[in-house]
């Protein structure tokens, strides 16, 4: 007998070892995981490091028949479209910011508008793409025959504005994440010296948040660089680099969407590989910076 | 009241009516889509287009059976795959919090979340379609695996650590050894949070397109096969929508409504698992 229960405390303590180390062998590989994306992506970007070195970064040409890999338009396109997106985005994703955590913090007003932005920030990027194309699409022709430039609907524009839609929600709730955190006695303080309601958000939210403003831009530039579908839809995929607004181009993510299963030969198929390298560096350095203070935010 | 008192108070009021009119202004785009989504996919949506393939261009008629099978099928594998791994990460991270490997591992999950999910779709096509030889079902599985990780881990995570250590110790007092307290007593009490998790996690990659690419690839055929390519809904929008035929955007408008409805049921679900099964102590 109590052989026997020894027998099965060993069992117990065996079986604890096991999960404990379970655990941890998981959290490992899980590290292991992510490293080895960086790894992969690294060693199948040589072939076209090699071959091209910088100037895959600064070469205006991209022809895959006559092996020229000029990534400058790709770079450009990317940049514009995102930052154009932000600058559409921004004030309207700090009126929400506000108005979810200044104006109206609780009540059936704040439930409504939370949950219509939690929709659109669940709505695929392919239907953003897909809608855009049969209504975004015929108003920007509109648009662009009372500008005098050639009516062709898709282009930087375009995609700007549905990407500046899609980060909308994202950026707005992180905006909202640090309005909250704003602590009540320095509001109460303000108000009670006879400030008004926007004397308070300009004198005492807003310098405050400041960082956490920052972060939250950071982050949703971020999510817009990455962005593939409903650009890759809307942008136009000319191999220019974009000369206004209402020119056509292309980005990064969507050239590797488009050419990806098509690239024949080792160089071409490798910068394809680079340029997801660098939108991987980017977004991870990003993020790693945007994170970091939205979480100093919330501590302190 | 005087002048600059006055003037004081108008400008706070107009500056309340600008956030106001910019929030409204800002759900416009919601309302937008929605209405053109469900105007034209009810009329898109009948009982052929749920159980027919897609006609061949010429032919009316047909349905999206395949990618709705598809779409299924590829985000059933990829729950599979990543709920226990992102359970078991979840506990280590509540029970270790110190560790380094636990900053190590919560600093992952965040560049994850950040990864685009292009970049995935790039590196599963070298992992896993490249060595099988041909794209897949399974690869677009494992793709979609790494995009929902974040959110169940997140979510797992922050639901064990509102379980109180209380709860623990009594289990661990009465003798009960500590994998079968974890597994017995604390993920139980936290079973609302992580589904809650899991389904956010579903709603996240029920749309994802961009990784299936190059990796799932799409068929035009019904296809129960996990090694081989097999279509999706987010795939079948994106092919016909960029088509020119009239025919397939019908069929694309059908499906992004019955994806929507997907994401939209999902949605409402997490709403009551949240309010109805809340973990309170």
């Amino acid at each position: 007998m109590e052989l026997l229960s020894l027998k099965s405390t060993n069992r117990k303590i065996w079986l604890e070892r096991v999960f404990r180390r379970t655990l941890l062998s998981q959290a490992i590989f899980f590290v292991v995981l992510l490293l080895a994306i960086g790894v992969t992506l690294v060693m199948h970007s040589l072939p076209s490091i090699k071959a091209l070195g910088f100037g895959f970064v600064y070469g205006k040409d991209w022809d895959p028949v006559s092996d020229e890999y000029g990534a400058l338009p790709f770079l450009i396109g990317t940049l514009i479209t995102s930052f154009l997106a932000l600058l559409i985005s921004v004030p309207f994703s700090l009126a929400i910011g506000l108005f979810l955590g200044e104006y109206f913090p609780k009540g059936p007003v704040s439930a409504v508008v939370k949950n219509m932005f939690e929709l659109l920030a669940g709505i695929p990027s392919v239907i953003y793409g897909f809608w855009g194309i049969f209504v975004l699409v015929p108003i920007m022709r509109d648009i662009e025959m009372k500008a005098h430039v050639p009516p062709v609907g898709v282009g930087i524009l375009t995609a700007s504005l549905i990407l500046s839609i899609m980060v909308m929600p994202y950026s707005a709730s992180l905006i909202r994440q640090v309005i909250t955190m704003v602590p009540s006695n320095l509001k109460e303080a303000a108000y009670s010296l006879g400030a008004t309601k926007f004397e308070v958000i300009r004198k005492v939210v807003l310098p405050n948040i400041r960082s956490g403003l920052f972060a939250g831009v950071l982050l949703s530039l971020g999510r817009a660089l990455g962005e593939t579908m409903a650009v890759t839809m809307l942008i136009g995929n000319t191999h220019i680099i974009p000369t206004g607004i209402f020119s056509t181009g292309n980005t990064m993510a969507s050239v590797i969407a488009n050419e990806f299963t098509e690239a024949t030969g080792d160089v071409y198929f490798s910068t394809l590989i680079e340029m997801g390298l660098l939108l991987f560096i980017v977004t991870t350095i990003i993020n790693m910076i945007g994170r970091r203070i939205i979480k100093r935010f919330s501590n302190g | 009241m005087d002048k600059a008192l006055r003037f004081r108070n108008f400008k706070s009021l107009f500056f309340k009516g600008l956030v106001i009119a910019l929030t409204a202004l800002a759900t416009v785009p919601l309302l937008l889509i929605l209405f053109y989504i469900f105007r034209q996919g009810i009329s898109a949506i009948s009982w052929s287009f749920l159980t027919d393939l897609p006609k061949p261009v010429g032919e009316t008629g047909g349905g999206v059976f395949n990618a709705l099978i598809g779409t299924l099928l590829i985000i059933l594998i990829a729950a599979i795959l990543a709920i226990p791994f992102g359970i078991s990460i979840a506990v280590y991270l509540k029970e270790n919090p110190k560790t380094k490997i636990a900053y190590w591992t919560s600093l992952c999950v965040d560049v994850l979340q950040g990864i685009p999910s292009i970049v995935i779709g790039i590196v599963i096509y070298l992992w896993v379609v490249k060595p099988m030889g041909g794209f897949s079902a399974v690869s677009g599985s494992i793709a979609l695996a790494f995009m929902m990780l974040p959110s169940i881990i997140r979510s797992a995570e922050e639901t064990l650590k509102l379980i109180p250590e209380s709860l623990k110790e009594a289990s661990l007092a009465l003798g009960v050894p500590y994998y079968r307290t974890m597994l017995r007593v604390i993920l139980p009490a936290g079973l609302s949070g992580i589904m809650n998790g899991v389904i956010l996690g579903v709603a996240r990659i029920a749309g994802e397109t961009a990784p299936l690419l190059f990796t799932a690839f799409g068929n035009p055929f019904t296809n129960y096969n996990l090694m081989k390519p097999m279509e999706t809904l987010p795939h079948i929008i994106f092919n016909y929508a960029t088509s020119p035929y009239e025919d397939w955007h019908r069929l694309a408008w059908g499906a992004s409504f019955v994806l929507i409805s997907f994401i939209l049921v999902l949605n409402i679900l997490t709403k009551i698992a949240e309010r109805k099964w809340k973990v309170q102590f």
